[in-house]
C-alpha cells in the first residue's frame, strides 16, 4: 500500500509539472495579453501599457516567468489576480462556496436518482420503464445544457413566476430558504445530464452483475428477491461506479461553466472563463492547477476505496 | 452590468465598469457636466487662466480646495492628499493607469490645507478635463503601505464621495451604503448595488422582471430597444456614446495612401442600410470623430451620400482600372484588402457583408477576417497590422477634445511614436493645430482650432465613418434624478443624485 500511495503520488507531481508547463506555454503564447483590454481606451498611450507590462514583468522570457511562478508555488504563493492584486487563493476561495453548493446539490441529486433508474432499469428489462429511461437518457444527453436552463427559466420564471430567474440568493435576504429558492432550478437541470450518465451506467453495471452465478445461488438459497438485490447485486454494481465517481469528484468543485453563466451563479466556471478573457493568468494558472490536482486525487481515492472494499483487487 | 468591476483603486489600471464604483466612491478636484462644461468638485472653483488659477503661460497652476470635507473614516481631506495622489500617479513602482499629463506636473507646493499650487513643464490645456478622471485618494491610509499595488485599501476603498464602500460577493454584486456626511449633493438612497450579470440576454430579462433598477454599462442590446421601450414602468432612453464606429484604414498599406481610393471607399457604403437594418436605427450617422454632445463638434461638414457611380468614376479618374478578375489595380497594386474586427460580433459581421457586397460592385475586393477580442485589439491593432478594422473608437480623453492620441503623426505606435494613432494618419497641418490647442485654454478659441481639424480629417477620411454609438438604457419610471452624461463613462457617473419617486 505504502509502495503504491509513493508511486502514484510521484506520477501525479510530474504529471502536474507537465499539466502547468503546457498551460503556462499555452497562456503565453496566446495573442492578445492581460493589456490588450486597455488598447482600446482612449487615455492609454502605448507607452504606458509598455509600463504596465514590465511592472507586472511581462517582457521576461518566457522560461524565466515559468520558473518565478513555479518557485513562488513550490513556496506556497499561488501568486496575485493581474485584474485586482488578490491573492489567487482567495479569488479561487471567494468563488468555491458557490459552485460546491451548486454542483453538491445537483451530484447528490443525480446520483441518488440515476441509481435507482439504473437498477430499475435493469431488474425490470426491457418494460416500458426501462425503454421511457433510456430514452429519456438519451434526450437528456443530446439536448445542451444551456437550452434546459432557458426554457426552465422561460416556464418557472417568466411565465410561471415560481422560481428566480438566477442568481445565488435575493440580495439582503440571505436565508436559508432564499437560497434554496434559488438552488432548484439549476440543480435540476444540471442533474439532468448527470442522471442519464449515471443511469446508464448503473444499468449496465446491474445488469453485469446479475446474470452472475452467485446471484443465482443466492437466489437458490431462497433468498427474497428484494435481500438478492439489495445484499449482492447492487452492492457489487456500485464497484465500478466508484471509479466513475472517483473522476466526477473534481468537477463538484471546478464547476459548471454553462450553468452558472445562464443563472448568473458566481462560482468556479464563471471565474475561469471571466479570467480567460481578462488573460488574468496568474487566476487561470491558479484554477488550473487546482483542478489538476483535484483529478488527481479524486482517481487516486477511488483507486484506494475500490482496493478497500474489493478484496479481489490489491495495490502494488 | 455585463462586465464585473473588481478595481477600487481609482488611480491603478481599470475598465468602464469599474469607472461606476469609483464615481460613487471618490472625488476628483473637478466634474465634467452632461455639457461637457467643467465644475468644481472637490476644487472649489475650476482653475482657469480668468481666475489666476492658472498662469498666462500656463504653467503655474492653483487650485483652491473645498473646506470641511472628511474621508468616510472621518479624517478631514486637505491638499496633502491632492499632493499624494500626484506623486503617486508618476511613482515608477506604482502600477498607474494614465499617466498623460500628470508626467507633465513637478514642484507640488501645499500652501494651505485648503490650496495646493505645482508647476507644468509644458503648458497643456488637456490637463484640466483629465483631472476630472483623476480621483483623490487618501494619504493617510496609502502611505502607511509597504506596496501600494497590494494595498488592503484596493479591495476596500475609502474615499470622500457620496458612497462608503459596504462588501462586495465575488462574481456576484458589490454593494455600496450612503455616505449621509457627503460634502455635496446627496446621497438620496441608501444602498447602491452594482450587480454583475455576464449575459446581456439575461441582464435584459431581469431588468424586464424587475429585479434590476437602471441597467449601466454594456445596456440594453439594440435588438430589445423596440420591446423594452413598451414595458410598462420602464423608461427606456436612447443616449449618445462618445464611441464612434468607423471603418479604420491603414494608411501604411498601398492601397490607401491614394485619398482617391478614400473617397471612393466612403462613398460607396450604404450606410442608412447599415443604420437602419442592422442597428434598427439606434445609433445616429456622423462625420467626424468628435461627438456630438461635445462642445467642440463641427455640424457643418459634407453629409457622406451612397453612391456607386460616383465612386467608379473617382476610381476610374485616378487611375485604378479593372483586371481578368474584375479587380481594380493601379501601378500593381490591387484594390484589395482584408477587413478585420472582433469575431462574434453579429452586428459588426452583418454590416461587413454589406460592405463586401458594395464594394465588390466598384471592383474593390474585401476579405473578412475576423478575430477573438484580446488578438484583435492587441498588437495586431495597437501596432497596426490590419489592412482594415471595423471598430468603435472613443477618440477624447476625459472628454477633452484634444485628439493628438489618435491624429498626430507623434503618437503612430507603428513608427515608433508614443500614443494610439493606429491608422498611420499623417498630416502637417493638423499636427500643428492639435499643438496649437493643446496650449490652449480659452473654450472658445478652442473651439475654431477643433473645428477645422475635424474639417481636415473629414477631408482626408483616415478612416470612413459609420455612425456615433447609441446605447439603450433603460430605468424604472420611479427612480428620478438620473441624468446621462456621455462626457464620462458610465451611466452611475451622478448616483449621488438618484433618488425614488414616492
Amino acid at each position: 500500500m505504502r509502495a503504491f500511495l509513493l508511486s502514484r503520488l510521484s506520477q501525479s507531481l510530474a504529471l502536474l509539472v507537465i499539466v502547468s508547463i503546457i498551460g503556462f506555454t499555452i497562456l503565453s503564447i496566446m495573442p492578445g495579453g492581460p493589456s490588450s483590454q486597455y488598447g482600446l481606451d482612449p487615455g492609454m498611450s502605448q507607452a504606458d501599457i509598455e509600463r504596465i507590462k514590465e511592472q507586472l514583468g511581462l517582457n521576461r522570457p518566457l522560461w524565466i516567468q515559468y520558473l518565478d511562478w513555479a518557485w513562488r508555488l513550490v513556496q506556497g504563493d499561488w501568486g496575485r489576480s493581474f485584474r485586482d492584486g488578490t491573492p489567487v487563493l482567495t479569488v479561487i476561495g471567494r468563488h468555491l462556496f458557490a459552485t460546491l453548493l451548486l454542483m453538491g446539490t445537483s451530484t447528490a441529486i443525480a446520483t441518488a436518482i440515476g441509481t435507482w433508474i439504473g437498477i430499475r432499469g435493469a431488474t425490470h428489462r426491457y418494460s416500458l420503464f426501462d425503454y421511457l429511461a433510456t430514452v429519456g437518457a438519451m434526450v437528456a444527453l443530446s439536448i445542451p445544457t444551456f437550452w434546459f436552463g432557458l426554457v426552465g427559466i422561460y416556464f418557472f420564471s417568466l411565465r410561471l413566476g415560481w422560481l428566480p430567474a438566477g442568481n445565488m440568493y435575493t440580495i439582503g435576504d440571505g436565508s436559508v430558504l432564499n437560497y434554496l429558492h434559488h438552488l432548484i432550478l439549476p440543480s435540476i437541470v444540471l442533474s439532468l445530464v448527470h442522471v442519464a450518465v449515471w443511469s446508464r451506467y448503473m444499468r449496465t453495471a446491474t445488469l453485469d452483475v446479475i446474470s452472475q452465478d452467485f446471484v443465482k445461488t443466492a437466489r437458490a438459497k431462497g433468498l427474497s428477491e428484494r435481500r438478492v438485490l439489495m445484499k449482492h447485486v447492487v452492492g457489487n454494481a456500485l464497484l465500478p461506479m466508484i471509479t466513475l465517481a472517483g473522476m466526477q469528484l473534481p468537477t463538484i468543485l471546478t464547476g459548471a461553466l454553462v450553468t452558472e453563466t445562464v443563472f448568473t451563479w458566481p462560482g468556479m466556471g464563471r471565474l475561469f472563463l471571466d479570467s480567460l478573457g481578462y488573460s488574468d493568468y496568474p487566476v487561470v494558472m491558479g484554477l488550473l492547477m487546482f483542478s489538476a490536482i483535484l483529478v488527481l486525487l479524486g482517481n487516486l481515492i477511488a483507486d484506494i476505496v475500490i482496493a478497500v472494499v474489493d478484496p479481489r483487487i490489491r495495490l502494488a | 452590468m455585463s462586465q464585473e468591476p473588481t478595481v477600487f483603486n481609482p488611480l491603478m489600471p481599470h475598465i468602464e465598469v469599474d469607472d461606476a464604483v469609483h464615481f460613487s466612491v471618490f472625488d476628483a478636484l473637478v466634474r465634467m457636466d452632461p455639457q461637457g462644461v467643467l465644475q468644481p468638485n472637490l476644487a472649489a472653483e475650476v482653475p482657469s487662466q480668468k481666475n489666476g488659477g492658472i498662469s498666462e503661460d500656463g504653467l503655474q497652476w492653483r487650485v483652491r480646495l473645498r473646506d470641511n470635507v472628511r474621508w468616510h473614516d472621518g479624517i478631514p481631506f486637505t491638499a496633502e492628499d491632492v499632493k499624494f495622489t500626484l506623486e503617486l500617479i508618476t511613482n515608477p513602482k506604482f502600477r498607474a493607469w494614465r499617466t498623460a499629463g500628470h508626467s507633465l506636473v513637478h514642484d507640488i507646493q501645499v500652501v494651505s490645507p485648503t490650496e495646493i499650487t505645482w508647476r507644468m513643464k509644458e503648458a497643456f490645456a488637456p490637463y484640466l478635463s483629465f483631472l476630472a478622471e483623476t480621483f483623490i485618494v487618501p494619504k493617510h491610509i496609502l502611505e502607511k503601505e509597504a506596496d501600494p499595488n497590494t494595498a488592503a485599501f484596493n479591495q476596500a476603498p475609502i474615499g470622500t464621495g457620496a458612497f462608503k464602500w459596504s462588501k462586495r460577493i465575488a462574481g456576484d454584486h458589490l454593494e455600496l451604503i450612503a455616505n449621509p456626511s457627503y460634502a455635496g449633493e446627496g446621497p438620496y438612497v441608501e444602498r447602491l448595488i452594482f450587480k454583475y450579470i455576464p449575459d446581456m440576454t439575461v441582464l435584459y430579462t431581469q431588468f424586464k422582471s424587475g429585479a434590476v433598477d437602471l441597467v449601466d454599462q454594456s445596456y440594453i442590446t439594440a435588438d430589445h430597444y423596440e420591446e423594452a421601450r413598451k414595458l410598462p414602468g420602464k423608461q427606456v432612453s436612447l443616449e449618445h456614446s462618445p464611441s464612434i464606429e468607423s471603418i479604420y484604414l491603414n494608411l501604411g498599406r498601398p492601397q490607401f495612401k491614394d485619398p482617391a481610393v478614400r473617397q471612393a471607399l466612403y462613398a460607396a457604403i450604404d450606410r442608412k442600410a447599415v443604420i437602419d437594418t442592422v442597428y434598427y436605427g439606434v445609433v445616429t450617422s456622423t462625420e467626424t470623430f468628435m461627438p456630438q454632445s461635445s462642445f467642440y463638434y463641427n455640424p457643418n461638414l459634407p453629409a457622406q451620400q451612397f453612391n456607386l457611380n460616383r465612386a467608379r468614376e473617382i476610381l476610374d479618374k485616378a487611375g485604378w482600372k479593372s483586371g481578368a478578375d474584375g479587380i481594380r489595380a493601379k501601378d500593381g497594386v490591387r484594390l484589395s484588402f482584408t477587413n478585420s474586427t472582433t469575431s462574434g460580433n453579429n452586428l459588426r459581421e452583418q454590416t461587413q457583408q454589406f460592405l463586401q457586397q458594395t464594394f465588390a460592385e466598384i471592383g474593390v475586393e474585401m476579405k473578412i477576417s475576423n478575430l477573438p477580442a484580446a488578438v484583435m485589439w492587441g498588437e495586431f491593432w495597437l501596432k497596426s497590422q490590419f489592412d482594415t478594422a471595423m471598430v468603435g473608437v472613443t477618440y477624447l480623453i476625459a472628454a477633452d477634445p484634444d485628439a493628438t492620441n489618435r491624429l498626430a503623426t507623434s503618437a503612430i505606435a507603428a513608427q515608433g511614436g508614443r500614443g494610439s494613432n493606429t491608422g498611420q494618419y499623417s498630416n502637417p497641418e493638423v499636427d500643428s493645430l492639435l499643438q496649437q490647442g493643446a496650449r490652449t485654454f480659452d473654450q472658445q478659441e478652442r473651439r475654431k482650432i477643433y473645428n477645422r481639424v475635424q474639417e481636415i480629417v473629414r477631408n482626408d477620411l483616415p478612416f470612413l465613418p459609420l455612425f456615433q454609438a447609441r446605447n439603450v438604457i433603460g430605468r424604472k419610471e420611479k427612480l428620478t434624478g438620473f441624468t446621462v452624461n456621455t462626457n464620462t463613462r458610465t451611466a452611475s457617473w451622478n448616483a449621488a443624485g438618484l433618488r425614488w419617486a414616492s
